[in-house]
């Protein structure tokens, strides 16, 4: 009796088996596979949504997941469960945190599947794909989106303080001006908001003053050059001058926050606050956005999220698709519309501005690409850029010199990128 | 080969054969609880005990290089000033205890609607500690926080309790007590329903007073409870992470570097920085000042806890 269940038994499970086999070699794309899409939570959601459900369409056999994770965990998580083999299939990547997975081998490459699929990378800023490029000869992603830096501001609070607005002419010593008038201590209005904030602040002034974060070998940090302490001394003269909050009242209450409340005149921050500001009713008629002010040249930096997948997934071909799709014209014009972020694919900022009406000079961000250089992201980046609150504090206080405070970071900097 | 030398060796190998077939039963009784111990606890221990001594990426095996790690954390500032914070807010949080005790005693008075009290305590226990970090930045705001209106009511200026390291410490403290009372409380009713009451009873008739009683009945009765408690907070405080990271909002907060507390510096290490090898070396030495710091405390108790 047991003998025969048990080759019954053998025999199911051989058939079973064989099946099993057969299926993947007869009809390989239409096997019904589930992937997993892992981003940040925020604005941009249901713009991600409608891109997943936009190649569901075109994919029927094809489920993608969209994972929302807050941005504190986002990549204490990635990490761990990439370390661990549970990583999403897909999932954002910022240029900043691209390095170590990619040198740990868990990116997918994906560069045949762009080949196969024709996708020309013409279509994407330059600046931006360099970002990502990790000299190995292997594309992992393809930007999303992109960004570049402007000038925020409240056109009610320089109509009160009778400042003219600002002009796509403006130099650093127009701005330290305009920023001083439009300070008034009593009713807790500031011209400016200076955080030590890299991306939206201190980098712009940096490449505008002519000089660099990192040495062109990426060996070293060149913070401590004369052109870079200039373009530090474009922030902490801002402070000096009782123009913008202390960096404790911005601990409590972030510069974005409190442009949106209106105790900000002048915000310098990226395309991607757009959608957050034209969203609130109350500031968005008093809302306007102008170039970056010219020190000896005009810069910006530039970054984006990439679309980038896990190399341990089970299914790289359909995440190869979906990233290409994800970070494609189609899904470029979905988040065009829903406003959501500045798209990388080229021939879609149009349709991006058409989303906030009202926002008229949003046009900015676009011209902007023309000066815009890569975010500084060598080595170790979201370490050394972590040290900055620690070694800058002190100069934005005023408690010691850019000099010395630069030379410091300079040479932290120099030890971390030395580590590899 | 003859029978008679035969037979007392099988009987010998009967009887370990025997013994080891109870001592077989015997293992796989307590594998699952084993196993479940050693894949949760011992393997992790030793895997960072392991990496503390090595350098590790965050992908892909890592390399030995011996003590490195540990001189590194030893000559690292930051490290040390990590340590006085741990300290401190470790020593500011222990006066929650006096605290539990006079407000367990208090509720044991109340003769109705004590576990209305119980509850409300206990409420911080079981709140979202994100909610708790958005509620206390509220507060603590310096430009319109609560508290530096109440205190402008009275003349006393305002700070910046959670943007300046000379006061967060203290802030994450006060958040600590409160968050930690209902549990001490929870613990120190349990301790004190177990005190008889006759003891109460007699001590009234020879005319001693509420206080008196409090001192000499309550608080001796009640140490053993209280020795529980302290050991317990102190582990919990000098292991602080959470509230560094609610309370301060950002990384971008100014008064971060100055607020650091060990496991905070392990969760740098570890997940922004991407140094496996360095965290656990900094795991591992917070573990050996919490074995030191405990190992103090049951040689301390000696001299100050009554058993009956």
């Amino acid at each position: 009796m047991h003998k025969k269940w048990l080759t019954a038994a053998a025999a199911v499970a051989t058939v079973g088996l064989l099946a099993a086999c057969s299926t993947p070699s007869e009809a390989p794309s239409d096997e019904p596979v589930t992937i997993t899409y892992q981003v940040w939570a925020g604005t941009q959601t249901p713009a991600m949504q409608e891109i997943v459900d936009a190649f569901e369409e075109e994919n029927p056999n094809i489920t993608v997941e969209l994972q929302e994770l807050p941005w504190p965990q986002y990549w204490s998580t990635l990490q761990t469960s990439a370390a661990g083999g549970t990583a999403p299939d897909a999932f954002w990547m910022l240029a900043q945190q691209i390095k170590p997975y990619a040198e740990g081998k868990q990116l997918l490459d994906i560069t045949d599947a762009i080949e196969a699929e024709g996708v020309d990378l013409a279509n994407y800023p330059q600046a931006v794909l360099d970002l990502y490029d990790q000299g190995d000869g292997a594309i992992y992603g393809l930007p999303k989106d992109f960004d570049t830096n402007a000038i925020w501001y409240n056109k009610a609070l320089f109509d009160a303080a009778g400042v003219d607005y600002p002009t796509d002419s403006w130099t650093w010593e127009d701005f330290r001006t305009a920023a001083k008038e439009l300070t008034n201590a009593e009713a807790g209005v500031w011209g400016v908001a200076a955080p030590i904030d890299y991306q939206g602040g201190y980098y712009n002034s940096i490449f505008q003053a002519g000089g660099q974060v990192i040495s062109d070998d990426g060996k070293t940090a060149e913070l401590d050059t004369p052109e870079a302490i200039a373009g530090i001394k474009f922030w902490t003269d801002l402070m000096a001058d009782g123009s913008s909050p202390t960096l404790q009242q911005l601990s409590d209450t972030e510069a974005e926050t409190q442009f949106e409340q209106g105790k900000i005149a002048m915000y310098l921050s990226g395309a991607y606050w757009a959608l957050k500001l034209y969203d609130n009713a109350e500031i968005r008629p008093n809302i306007d956005v102008a170039p970056l002010p010219i020190g000896e040249q005009r810069a910006t930096v530039t970054s984006g999220i990439a679309n980038v997948g896990y190399v341990g997934t089970k299914h790289p071909d359909e995440v190869a698709k979906f990233l290409i799709f994800a970070s494609g014209e189609t899904a470029a014009n979905i988040q065009a519309k829903a406003g959501a972020v500045l798209p990388a694919f080229k021939g879609t900022e149009q349709t991006w501005m058409d989303a906030m009406p009202e926002f008229t000079n949003l046009q900015v961000f676009i011209d902007a690409i023309e000066y815009a250089v890569p975010l500084p992201v060598q080595g170790n980046a979201a370490e050394w850029q972590g040290l900055q609150t620690e070694f800058l504090t002190p100069a934005w206080n005023g408690q010691e010199s850019v000099e010395d405070a630069a030379r410091k970071y300079t040479e932290a900097i120099d030890k971390v990128l030395a580590e590899g | 080969m003859s029978s008679s030398v035969v037979k007392p060796v099988r009987q010998v190998r009967r009887r370990t054969g025997f013994a080891a077939r109870t001592d077989w039963w015997a293992y796989a009784m307590i594998a699952p609880a084993f196993i479940g111990l050693a894949a949760l606890y011992l393997w992790p221990f030793l895997s960072t005990f392991l990496k503390s001594f090595m350098n590790v990426p965050v992908f892909g095996p890592g390399e030995f290089n011996g003590v490195d790690n540990y001189t590194k954390l030893i000559g690292d500032d930051a490290f040390w000033r990590a340590l006085g914070n741990t300290a401190l807010y470790t020593g500011i949080v222990l006066l929650g205890i006096p605290l539990a005790i006079v407000f367990a005693a208090l509720i044991q008075q109340v003769s109705r609607g004590r576990a209305v009290y119980r509850v409300l305590f206990f409420l911080p226990v079981v709140t979202l500690p994100v909610a708790i970090g958005m509620v206390w930045r509220f507060i603590l705001n310096g430009d319109f926080g609560l508290l530096n209106w109440v205190f402008s009511l009275v003349g006393i200026p305002g700070q910046y309790w959670v943007a300046d390291d000379r006061f967060t410490i203290y802030a994450f403290a006060v958040v600590g007590i409160w968050m930690g009372l209902g549990v001490n409380l929870i613990i120190l009713g349990a301790g004190l329903q177990n005190i008889p009451v006759e003891l109460y009873e007699a001590s009234s008739l020879d005319g001693a007073n509420r206080v008196r009683q409090f001192f000499s009945i309550t608080l001796p009765l009640l140490s053993p409870t209280i020795f529980f408690v302290t050991v317990l907070t102190t582990i919990s405080a000098l292991q602080m992470f959470d509230l560094v990271f609610i309370m301060l909002g950002s990384v971008n907060n100014t008064a971060i570097d100055g607020s650091k507390t060990i496991v905070y510096l392990f969760y740098e290490a570890a997940f922004v920085q991407f140094k496996q090898g360095f965290a656990a070396t900094i795991a591992i030495v917070l573990l050996v000042i919490i074995m030191a710091v405990t190992a103090l405390q049951f040689r301390l108790q000696k001299k100050w806890v009554i058993y009956d």
